[in-house]
């Protein structure tokens, strides 16, 4: 008795779980002392420079103009509005770059896979060329050695209806007049009778193992709607087509040349990235699939859609995942040639006025985490519906 | 009498199934689809390659003082010869770009010395971790041995791109360690600090970290100390890529099959022990090449410093494009700099496949 008990005195320190328990108190003791003492340095030094913590700021007038804004936007408004309209730009250079890096991706990588030597060749040295470039760099490229070079207005490149100078590209802006609602009625009608339609025939394949051409008799339906809809409320829409005066363009859709510099480096630079991940996935489906799928009778179009394409799927969607998320965060980059996103509205302008560097730079963390965390939950989500459903 | 059978000697295959021709006709010409991408693909070149060329090498200009020496209608490419010096060292004194070469000269051959087979290797990395780095920080800064005081404000170019990648890579590499240890360990206070961590760093930008590391570190110091830009971008990037690092690791640790973790336990070894004698050099061999695929990334990433104020190798060509005697030569000097960075970096993704291939041994579930 008196013999374990001296163990167990001169064991404190022995035992595992102790010696975790100690390490740990330990560690979060570091933790919450240099939080503090970071954040008492903080306050005075925020105390020193008569800088008042607090989001207040975001109520007072900005007083600086932001040049590409799609809600309306004067420098009269808030620094709120300001964030608006920067968070909103980077939404849409984020979700059209991922569209299109998709797009090219898959192409990419399915003409890296190609039997024509040629096409392989050229995707390969387009996939190594831009993947081991800096973003920065191709951005720059693209603004200040291509863009920079287009022709002044006056002399700018025509190419039908759109229009190539300096200060952008000009393209016909649809303009929609009375009785397009019965279009846009049309459309989200047919969708939803299509949508129906793919519903019934999978069930009914289910249930019967009769087959309908679903998917081409509503991508039909969708079109004759569509376009019956236009016929009847007779064609209400229409371009208003960029003018070229003798020394200017003007009307019509004007994409600025910074949002088409990182559109088009974001987009060719992680589509370089995607095509890699799409060759990787399509290469991971055994030959053996293709065999079995083809002595089953099937057409070449279905083996790839039915057997190899939802295998590929699953390998290639969690790394897709991270190229979204890459994408999204580099996105910030546009804010070295003056694209008004997020980094370059808040924690650029914003911050050299007001000095309220926490705010700032919390505000954009919290964006680009809120953001990070959407794509993944949903990635996660249709990475779960493709997966294996194991027994 | 016995009839010889004498066959007539075989003839040739087909001129369509062999050699030069055989080949077209398999690899660019099998079907109508692939006859159309081949000359789809030769019409891009067409596009690409004869305008190359000529701005290139046909029409450009190889000497000159200035802009107005570039005569030809092609690049100009005396902008890369008269800027090449503060390309690759910044703004450093001229006079004083031997120490930079030197420090470089060292580290080459300290590394050549791992090829013979006599040297302790384990000295030897001692030697290039600990005492190598402050030889080549007071031959870069100076202020003993009578060599000059060199600002690090100087700094730039292809040596500041150089430092800034190697110097991240290589401090975040222990702290990757500890994260992705911590993260693994069952300990739930230290494995939620881990991952809070590492997961917030995740989710943001760079540019955001470089900006805290620039604006905010000195708000967070007592007043009065504060350090100068180039360690306090350090700081960030050494953060940033050790969260990174961390997650490579684990998986290294997590494609070690348990039985390893149960027989370093089972033979009585302490933890520290038993990850740093069984489990991290098992680990550590299987994501070399994943560290490599990180330091590539951080090497691209360094760009990201022009945008709070550092003048690396891309943010020199952006300064020297400016330069009033030489504009319109923006194109030479992105061309310039790309291929140095397409060099270095295809150069090493290389190199970590032909690592991968040879360490292509055991733990490959098949």
């Amino acid at each position: 008795m008196s013999e374990k008990t001296t163990s167990s005195n001169k064991s404190f320190l022995n035992d595992a779980a102790n010696r975790a328990l100690i390490f740990q108190i330990v560690l979060l003791a570091i933790v919450v002392f240099v939080g503090y003492y970071l954040f008492s340095n903080l306050q005075a030094n925020l105390a020193d420079q008569g800088i008042s913590t607090g989001f207040a700021f975001l109520n007072q007038p900005a007083g600086f103009p932001v040049l590409i804004h799609l809600i309306d936007y004067t420098e009269a408004d808030t620094y709120g509005r300001a964030f608006a309209v920067a968070l909103i730009n980077t939404l849409v250079i984020s979700l059209m770059g991922i569209v299109l890096a998709t797009i090219i991706g898959v192409i990419m990588g399915l003409a890296r896979l190609s039997s024509n030597w040629l096409v392989a060749r050229l995707a390969t040295v387009y996939i190594e060329t831009l993947r081991n470039i800096p973003l920065l760099l191709q951005m720059f490229f693209w603004y200040f050695a291509v863009l920079a070079a287009l022709p002044i207005p006056k002399n700018s490149i025509i190419l039908g209806d759109f229009f190539l100078n300096k200060r952008g590209v000009y393209s016909p802006n649809p303009v929609t007049q009375d009785g397009f609602g019965l279009v846009i009625a049309g459309f989200v009608f047919s969708i939803i009778a299509a949508i129906a339609l793919i519903v019934w025939a999978k069930k009914r394949q289910t249930r019967t193992g009769l087959w309908f051409p679903a998917y081409w008799s509503s991508l039909g339906m969708i079109v004759v709607i569509t376009v019956l809809a236009l016929v009847i409320s007779g064609f209400p829409i229409e371009f208003e087509l960029p003018q070229k005066s003798r020394f200017n363009v003007t009307g019509g859709m004007v994409l600025p040349p910074e949002f088409v510099a990182v559109l088009i480096a974001l987009s060719t630079y992680t589509g370089a990235f995607i095509a890699e991940i799409v060759r990787a996935g399509i290469l991971s489906v055994s030959w053996g699939q293709t065999e079995a799928a083809r002595s089953l009778g099937l057409k070449d179009s279905l083996t790839q859609r039915l057997i190899v394409l939802p295998q590929a799927l699953r390998v290639i969607i969690p790394p897709l995942t991270s190229q979204f998320l890459n994408l999204t965060k580099n996105s910030s980059l546009g804010a070295a040639i003056a694209y008004p996103e997020l980094v370059a509205v808040v924690m650029g302008t914003t911050l050299n006025q007001t000095g309220q560097a926490i705010e700032s730079i919390g505000l954009c963390m919290l964006v680009y985490g809120t953001l990070s965390l959407t794509i993944s939950l949903f990635m996660n989500w249709y990475n779960k519906k493709m997966s294996l459903a194991e027994r | 009498m016995a009839i010889e059978f004498k066959p007539s000697p075989s003839l040739p295959p087909p001129v369509r199934s062999v050699g030069a021709v055989a080949w077209v006709r398999q690899n660019l010409l099998s079907s109508p689809l692939n006859v159309f991408l081949t000359l789809f693909s030769v019409y891009i070149l067409y596009l690409i390659i004869p305008p190359v060329v000529e701005w290139g090498i046909i029409n450009a200009s190889f000497d000159g003082e200035s802009k107005a020496d570039c005569t030809g209608s092609g690049a100009c490419w005396s902008f890369i010869g008269v800027y090449f010096d503060q390309f690759m060292y910044g703004l450093y004194p001229s006079e004083e770009t031997w120490r930079i070469n030197l420090a470089l000269i060292i580290l080459v051959i300290l590394i050549g010395v791992f090829a013979v087979k006599t040297v302790n290797k384990l000295y030897l990395s001692l030697v290039i971790i600990l005492a190598y780095p402050i030889v080549a920080y007071f031959l870069f800064a100076g202020g003993v041995f009578g060599l000059e005081v060199v600002e690090t404000s100087l700094w730039g170019g292809l040596f500041l791109t150089t430092l800034l990648g190697v110097v991240g890579i290589v401090t975040s590499f222990p702290l990757g360690v500890l994260l992705a240890l911590g993260r693994q360990s069952n300990m739930p206070i230290a494995k939620s600090v881990c991952i809070v961590f590492i997961e917030t760093i995740r989710a943001v930008p760079l540019i955001t970290i470089l900006f805290m590391a620039s604006v905010m570190i000195p708000l967070f110091l007592p007043e009065g100390m504060n350090f100068n830009k180039l360690l306090r971008v350090l700081i960030g990037i050494t953060l940033f890529s050790s969260a990174y690092m961390a997650e490579v690791i684990r998986g290294g640790l997590q494609a070690i099959p348990k039985g390893q973790y149960e027989a370093a336990d089972a033979s009585g070894l302490s933890y520290w022990q038993s990850m740093i004698l069984v489990i991290l050099p098992q680990a550590l061999k299987l994501v070399i090449p994943g560290i490599v695929n990180t330091f590539i990334g951080l090497f691209k990433d360094t760009t990201l410093v022009y945008i709070v104020g550092m003048f690396d190798l891309l943010g020199r060509i952006q300064a020297a494009t400016h330069d009033s005697n030489w504009l319109g030569t923006t194109m030479e000097g992105y061309a310039f700099a790309g291929f140095i960075y397409w060099a270095a970096c295809f150069g090493m993704s290389r190199y970590s496949m032909r690592i991968e291939r040879k360490l292509e041994t055991g733990h490959k579930r098949n």
